[in-house]
């Protein structure tokens, strides 16, 4: 069973994001990146990008499959892993920690409301 | 459908494989991960649960003629004992299915794709002349592939005689420890190896065997992912990707296992009408030279025209990049050709020559 987290918000894209006053951090659960398996390459978004909550903003390839990186929340990127992107089996290895993707400064705090809680994240991939 | 249970099933669910619906069977689709398992297999010795295959005998004293009458490779040219790699077409020369010719003292066994073996079966059995008779074994059999620098030396320690006498494509009808096996030296990975026919009654003795037997070079059992990319490095077709009943096995590169001048077989008026016209496109191996992984379906492209499709597509973990296959139009299909795949970011790709991974231990 895969590991969900506490003190953590959830997207039905499969990502995390840790609320840290006014910068969200954010990377893939770890259901997501068992489900993708050995991650090879990771494309991050450019610091400074402006997105919207759902945009596709970087890609993450594994042998077998690929998928995009969705903005959890709306925002400014201020920061990427530069680790993962030399080193993508971190997000296979920590998810959670090491492998986290991106910080982005959060613009409109609502949004944080339609995230998922981790029980809400739970019961989304046990229908899976 | 209910999918169905191989009898190394249980092995697998005790060696915490992942689970996943292939051809209508429970398979591993990788145990520790894809790249890893690729890795053992490449460096020392792996072991892959092929009991999905499909495995048709064809008895009867006119087995060899009819063997040649449905496969494309000249089955009258194997010696006793010897394996030979070939396809099976439809009159319009598309492919039923690959696969492999056992040329065995009393029958000739057919193994074919996991996926096919319905299909291959009734189309065997429509197709039937001479005095034959076939007969589908696959529920009765299992398989294992034993793959990797090291197989030869697990191996041995289960057999009684030289294995360095058993040739790559060559088999024999043997006892390991007491178990009656087929065993040939075959395989789908471009490492030494061997493939191992058995009673599924034995199942769990072999592979207890095996990974006894492997313990000291560290054997570890392999998933479907790295088959794949396990095969797809050695360039080698899989059906239902690259070769299917739409492609002939002149454009897919296969045309050494045809045999124009053989006799008659189904498929040849087809080849010959083919080969007179000459073929349109042809399957090439794509190398990225840029960042990411081209990907099945895609659209292959020379400057801004269509040139082509993506069949399959993958990370190489050997050479630590992306590499695919698909069809291109002959003027475009040269070696050393510079392309673009369609994906997200367009993919510079170049045609390459021969198998990606050129350091293989088979022989």
């Amino acid at each position: 069973m895969a590991n969900v987290i506490d003190g953590v918000k959830y997207t039905k894209e499969h990502e995390w994001i840790k609320i840290e006053g006014d910068v969200a951090v954010e990377g893939i659960t770890d259901y997501a990146q068992s489900e993708l398996s050995d991650i090879v390459m990771v494309e991050l978004p450019s610091i400074g990008r402006k997105a919207k909550a759902g945009d596709a903003i970087g890609t993450i390839e594994a042998v077998k499959a690929v998928t995009d990186i969705y903005a959890g929340l709306g925002g400014e990127i201020i920061e990427v892993n530069g680790n993962v992107a030399s080193d993508p089996a971190l997000v296979n290895k920590d998810p959670y920690g090491e492998g986290w993707l991106y910080k982005l400064k959060i613009e409109d705090a609502k949004e944080v409301e339609n995230l998922l809680s981790p029980e809400q994240y739970k019961e989304l991939i046990e229908k899976k | 459908m209910v999918p169905r249970k191989t009898p190394f099933y249980d092995k697998h669910v005790e060696n915490k494989g992942k689970i996943v619906e292939f051809a209508d069977f429970l398979m591993p689709v990788q145990f520790e991960g894809i790249i890893p398992e690729h890795n053992t297999v490449r460096n020392s010795v792996g072991v892959f649960d092929v009991s999905h295959m499909g495995e048709v005998e064809i008895r009867g004293k006119d087995r060899t003629k009819f063997v040649n009458y449905l496969t494309t490779n000249d089955a009258a040219k194997l010696a006793s004992n010897q394996i030979q790699y070939t396809t099976m077409l439809y009159p319009d020369a598309g492919i039923v299915d690959d696969l492999l010719v056992y040329n065995l003292a009393d029958r000739m066994l057919l193994v074919v794709n996991a996926a096919n073996t319905e299909k291959d079966y009734m189309w065997i059995v429509e197709n039937k002349k001479y005095d034959v008779e076939i007969e589908n074994t696959s529920n009765k059999i299992g398989q294992l592939a034993i793959q990797g620098p090291k197989a030869e030396f697990v191996m041995q320690k289960l057999f009684d005689f030289e294995l360095v006498t058993l040739e790559y494509y060559r088999t024999t009808e043997t006892n390991m420890k007491g178990i009656p096996v087929l065993l040939s030296r075959t395989g789908y990975t471009g490492e030494d190896g061997f493939e191992l026919y058995l009673d599924k009654k034995y199942a769990a003795d072999v592979w207890d065997m095996v990974f006894s037997a492997g313990k000291e070079f560290g054997i570890k059992p392999i998933g479907l992912g790295a088959r794949d990319t396990l095969r797809f490095e050695m360039r080698y077709c899989l059906y239902g990707n690259d070769i299917d009943k739409t492609t002939n096995p002149l454009e897919a590169g296969l045309g050494w296992v045809v045999k124009l001048d053989k006799e008659e077989f189904i498929g040849k008026e087809s080849l010959l009408t083919i080969k007179q016209r000459g073929i349109q496109r042809k399957l090439v191996g794509l190398e990225a030279l840029s960042k990411g992984i081209p990907r099945q379906h895609q659209e292959i492209l020379a400057g801004d025209e269509k040139v082509g499709f993506v069949t399959s597509g993958t990370f190489a973990p050997s050479l630590k990049k992306g590499i695919s296959m698909g069809y291109v139009s002959l003027v475009h299909a040269k070696v050393g050709n510079k392309l673009k795949v369609m994906s997200k970011e367009p993919i510079e790709v170049e045609i390459i020559k021969g198998p990606f991974y050129k350091h293989g231990s088979h022989r």
